[in-house]
């Protein structure tokens, strides 16, 4: 027994031992960008370089939304240091994993304050994100994120410091709920969800936004969560025409929203289904099928006509040889609003920066940005699609 | 009064298609007391396998009601030889084991068949044709009552009426009533066991398909995974009913789906399965054995 405990001991230290070294080297790998940098910055600069931290899920099973964004600032601080940098200073990377997880995201913060970074791009999950904006609050540091959805991170005003170029969750079901009212002059809806996170926040949105709606007599005549996966959803299309609703607002994703529509038709309830991006999928039109015309939802707004996000891509295509991934166009879009800011405020100076973000317009792969009061960006949305003959159109 | 109907109506149609694969479940509970958690699959694959013959028939230019029969009896073959072949490699060589052996065995079977399902198809939503015909009732049933759910409540009926002859009247039903009472004298007055626990999943596995053809041409769509809550639903109505009562299920059935229909309807579909389940949590405080089950003192 004292033999095999003995054994399982050494067997775990040395486990213990492995995974420590090869987090050195794949910090070392990390980091080796971000030196190279410096070296090509030291003899250009007359003056110090502008410290930029990249942060994020670098590693990890969420690593596919983080390193994305790693590639886009890459991309183009390699381009601004080439053309001379910013006001004549280069630029320099300080990119830091944080795993996603919110207790890294703390360290990971610390330690781009003690490298006194001017800003910070990322983090990249909600979470980490929340968890790390008090140290850079404190430090006075600019966060802008890629991907950080989550509505109260703006709108509670708590992190003056915090921007995205991102639209918040709530933006769609605004969206959603500023085109019924506005376009197709409802009154009464019924406001279903699949009872997920993602769809019943979105369908508590829509419903706040209806009850707190200036529109006279408007109102939320149902509100219900169904159960995804159920055999059949007649039950509650009874309960939705019983209702006197004149439009569905459905917040989930495409499987249940096929059903529903399915089983909507065939009961003769002609009603407009208005619904988010999860159900912009062409999965739900080749599911549904006929029943999926007419079909209202909202996406994100296409923007891959755009110049400089054709760009961006083609350069991520040469650089890396493979399709940039989740949030690259917004990490690229993040990166260059920050730097456009530093340039137009002349110095690095928190407040000036700040003030420079909210009022100078960029031109991004993402259109031309500019951020509110509160920090969201302006310019950077979803728009309404439509199914028509069998296919998403964007609504104008 | 109208809306009371359509819930109803619905409630009907829900029940009876777990009232078809509840039947399964019972029939095996009934012959050899396993809890066959793969069953679920064997609707699922009947629905599958409906949708691969319904589109290669609609390539080479059937109508709609041919379809509907020809892939109705393909998905009955192909399940049922799904449903003998899964009772002869993971069952049959259990049969003297502890009985929790065959249950672990029926998951991992449930397991395999999904996964199998999902490599050899996809795990996207695939769109199911509508194969039951469309027709339009008269004004005022119009708006109560589809022709699909109409043909999923007769058919069912139809189906429940001819296995309830079966079991009484053929001495294959004769045979399979006395495996079911008692398996050992069965065997000494000369009745095929093995056939006849074939047999059962056999005939259990056919329903299944006929149900995952029924619900699929219904809601116009199908995946890898739609076996498994079906499965938990037909297995608790037959669980409510008394499990392996054949009359029980049904009853449980009908009983669960009005039940969620209702709970939907005049409370809200946030407790659908709230409501289920507490119902079956009733009763078994009440009836342990179930509604119509008979409690019969366990041999120890």
């Amino acid at each position: 027994m004292k033999k095999f405990l003995t054994f399982l001991l050494v067997m775990v230290s040395a486990v213990f031992l492995m995974t420590a070294c090869s987090q050195k080297a794949e910090e070392k790998a990390a980091e080796a960008p971000a030196e190279n940098a410096t070296e090509a910055a030291a003899p250009a600069a007359s003056t110090e370089p502008i410290k930029i931290g990249v942060a994020g899920a670098h590693s990890g099973d969420l690593a596919s939304y983080g390193l994305p964004t790693v590639n886009a600032v890459k991309l183009y601080v390699d381009e601004v240091n080439k053309n001379g940098g910013i006001d004549g200073r280069q630029v320099e990377l300080y990119i830091e994993d944080d795993v996603c997880k919110p207790e890294v995201a703390t360290n990971t913060a610390s330690k781009l304050v003690s490298d006194k970074v001017v800003a910070v791009i990322g983090h990249i999950c909600s979470g980490a994100t929340k968890a790390a904006l008090g140290i850079y609050k404190d430090a006075n540091i600019l966060v802008i994120s890629p991907s950080a959805t989550n509505p109260a991170l703006t709108q509670s005003g708590e992190y003056p410091n915090f921007l995205r170029t991102i639209a918040p969750d709530d933006a769609q079901a605004r969206l959603e709920v500023d085109f019924a009212l506005n376009t197709l002059n409802i009154k009464k809806f019924a406001v279903l969800h699949d009872k997920g996170d993602y769809g019943k926040g979105l369908a508590e949105f829509a419903k706040s936004f209806l009850d707190n709606s200036s529109v006279e007599g408007v109102s939320v005549v149902l509100y219900e969560g169904v159960t995804p996966g159920a055999v059949d959803y007649s039950a509650v299309v009874q309960k939705i025409a019983r209702s006197g609703a004149e439009a569905v607002i459905f917040g989930g994703y495409h499987p249940e929203a096929s059903k529903i529509v399915t089983q909507m038709r065939k009961k003769q309830i002609n009603i407009p289904f208005i619904s988010d991006d999860g159900v912009k999928d062409d999965t739900f039109i080749k599911v549904a099928g006929e029943f999926a015309e007419g079909v209202y939802a909202t996406g994100p707004r296409d923007t891959s006509t755009n110049p400089l996000n054709i760009k961006a891509v083609e350069e991520h295509k040469a650089a890396f040889q493979a399709d940039p991934g989740a949030f690259f166009i917004n990490g690229y879009s993040a990166a260059m609003a920050i730097l456009n800011a530093i340039d137009k405020a002349d110095s690095t100076d928190y407040e000036a920066v700040s003030k420079a973000l909210r009022t100078e317009y960029v031109e991004t792969p993402l259109g031309s940005i500019s951020f509110d009061e509160r920090g969201d960006a302006i310019g950077v949305g979803f728009s309404m699609y439509q199914v028509q003959n069998g296919a998403y159109v964007e609504l104008k | 009064m109208d809306y009371f109907l359509q819930l109803f109506l619905s409630g009907l149609t829900r029940g009876s298609i777990y009232a078809l694969i509840a039947l399964g479940y019972t029939m095996v509970y009934g012959i050899i007391q396993l809890i066959n958690f793969a069953h679920g699959e064997i609707y699922m694959i009947g629905a599958f396998t409906a949708l691969i013959v319904a589109s290669v028939l609609g390539i080479m230019g059937f109508s709609g009601l041919s379809i509907l029969i020809l892939a109705g009896i393909a998905a009955v073959i192909y399940s049922s030889a799904y449903g003998y072949t899964m009772e002869k490699i993971a069952y049959r060589p259990l049969r003297n084991a502890p009985r929790l052996s065959p249950l672990i065995s029926a998951i991992g079977m449930s397991i395999f068949l999904q996964n199998y399902v999902l490599l050899a198809q996809t795990s996207d939503f695939l769109p199911f044709p509508a194969l039951i015909p469309e027709f339009e009732f008269i004004k005022p049933v119009s708006h109560i009552m589809s022709s699909a759910e109409l043909v999923i409540i007769l058919s069912s009926a139809v189906i429940m009426v001819l296995l309830t002859l079966f079991i009484k009247f053929t001495r294959m039903g004769k045979a399979m009533r006395a495996t079911a009472q008692d398996k050992k004298m069965a065997l000494l007055v000369g009745i095929d066991v093995d056939k006849v626990i074939s047999m059962t999943f056999i005939i259990g596995s056919s329903l299944a398909a006929l149900g995952g053809i029924l619900i699929a041409s219904h809601i116009g769509q199908i995946n890898f995974y739609i076996g498994f809550i079906a499965g938990i639903k037909a297995f608790t109505a037959a669980v409510l009913g008394g499990i392996g009562s054949i009359p029980g299920a049904v009853l449980g059935a009908l009983i669960l789906g009005w039940t969620e229909s209702f709970a939907t309807g005049y409370v809200s579909s946030d407790y659908e399965d709230v409501f289920a389940f507490a119902l079956l949590v009733l009763i078994l405080i009440f009836r342990p054995a179930g509604i119509l089950g008979k409690s019969t003192a366990q041999k120890v």
